[in-house]
């Protein structure tokens, strides 16, 4: 079947089996592989891309349920100059992460708990972020990545495009 | 993991999805949010020829107040109950315990027709619509019927859903100022319940404690009769038949819907009296 979807920012068209999930229309067929596919059972949140506005598990959502939709991934967040997404500087700065696999989703993740609340507390960051792992425990950093993002303005909440991200 | 092959058809209307599970009968599913149907696709327990997708039909989400109760659409999904100023305010129960389903992400796609439909007894929002009561309102070829609550579930992935009948609305009494509760036991932050108990206005469901969400009748009647809060939680396990796993034996679950359902009550409690 053809599906047809707006990528970070770009027009993709494609024909593909119904039964294709969106982490592999991702990584297989637009060719985007930040997207990683962690635990393949929506716990794990390693493949979290942005659909309209929300973050959800592309492993468990069929690339024809985003038809129409807009897509945004990791690689969708840096300006085209390379310039990073407030959220991409923060967990830099802070090292929020240790070996790195569940980095994508997990900044797509907390781009969404910012947009649902500008100025969480660890503890609603804690929440905010409980559907993603980080398997090497690294959380305290992410927690603090998230809380300094937050101080950069309302940009850490947004994706490109102006786009508002609600929780 | 792959679910199995499958044909997608994007129903546009109530009518449509109807007509689709009337030609492909027991070979067809409805696909709401996906988020316990394609889980079941990709490990194979669920292989339907037809997948038909309801998340194109226009109006399916909304809460509204209509008489004295508040009719919820079908497609409404978890994060909209979760933040719904009229669920807040007219049946507070059900906006805090979306709040608990799953995660963000989860909650961005599960809808509480799915959830009903599905007849997990670990799901949270049936506990909660349980311990409401209310009705389901289904659509079929012949149009639309209402089946109450408590005689929806009949077990284990099991409704009293026929297979060309689509859920579209959920229909609850409003509470306003009732005290209410959910009680959630995990293990992990976003896993389902190994119990959850459910407590309004002297009614209390308990998740997991048997083939499908049950009322603790023992304790509703215990209540009613003048009994206090510990003496009718601690009959919240009476005629429940609760199945053992990893993570709990069925001792331990029936500890854990007594101690729930007698937290559930002392919360719901202090909230009626709050508001009082």
């Amino acid at each position: 079947m053809q599906v047809s979807m707006t990528v970070n920012g770009q027009q993709h068209s494609d024909e593909v089996e119904p039964r294709l999930l969106l982490a592999h229309y991702l990584r297989d067929v637009v060719g985007l592989k930040a997207t990683n596919i962690g635990c393949d059972t929506t716990s794990c949140g390693a493949c979290t891309v942005i659909v309209d506005g929300l973050s959800v598990k592309s492993c468990t959502l069929l690339a024809a349920q985003a038809e129409g939709a807009e897509v945004t991934t990791l690689e969708g967040l840096a300006g085209p100059d390379g310039e990073l997404h407030p959220m991409q500087k923060a967990f830099r700065e802070e090292h929020g992460l240790q070996c790195g696999f569940c980095t994508p989703g997990m900044v797509m993740a907390a781009i969404g708990v910012l947009a649902d609340n500008p100025d969480p507390s660890d503890r609603e960051v804690r929440e905010g972020l409980e559907g993603n792992l980080c398997r090497c425990t690294g959380y305290h950093n992410i927690v603090r990545a998230v809380q300094s993002a937050a101080k950069a303005g309302p940009a850490a909440g947004q994706v490109p495009q102006g786009q508002e991200v609600a929780r | 993991m792959i679910p199995g092959p499958f044909e997608l058809v994007r129903a546009t209307s109530v009518e449509d999805a109807i007509a689709a599970l009337v030609e492909h009968g027991d070979d067809a599913k409805i696909l709401a949010g996906g988020h316990s149907l394609l889980p079941l696709m990709k490990l194979r327990l669920a292989m339907p020829a037809y997948l038909v997708d309801i998340s194109g039909i226009p109006g399916m989400s909304y809460v509204r107040v209509d008489g004295d109760e508040v009719a919820i659409g079908a497609g409404t999904r978890h994060h909209e109950l979760e933040k719904d100023a009229v669920a807040a305010a007219e049946v507070p129960l059900l906006p805090y315990t979306a709040s608990q389903v799953g995660d963000p992400q989860v909650r961005h796609r599960g809808t509480i027709g799915g959830t009903v439909a599905h007849s997990d007894p670990a799901s949270d929002l049936p506990t909660a619509l349980l311990a409401l009561g209310g009705d389901v309102v289904v659509q079929g070829p012949e149009g639309r019927r209402t089946i109450p609550l408590t005689e929806f579930w009949l077990g284990f992935f099991e409704t009293a859903l026929a297979e060309d009948e689509l859920i579209v609305e959920i229909r609850v009494p409003r509470t306003g100022s009732a005290g209410w509760a959910y009680e959630k036991f995990t293990r992990r932050a976003n896993d389902w319940p190994i119990v959850a108990a459910a407590a309004v206005d002297g009614r209390v469901a308990l998740a997991n404690m048997a083939g499908s969400v049950v009322r603790a009748t023992a304790t509703e009647e215990a209540l009613a009769r003048g009994a206090s809060i510990a003496e009718a939680a601690a009959l919240a396990d009476e005629g429940t038949s609760p199945g053992a796993d990893m993570h709990a034996d069925q001792e331990y679950r029936r500890h854990l819907a007594r101690l729930l359902t007698r937290r559930a009550l002392e919360r719901a409690a202090g909230a009626a009296s709050a508001a009082a």
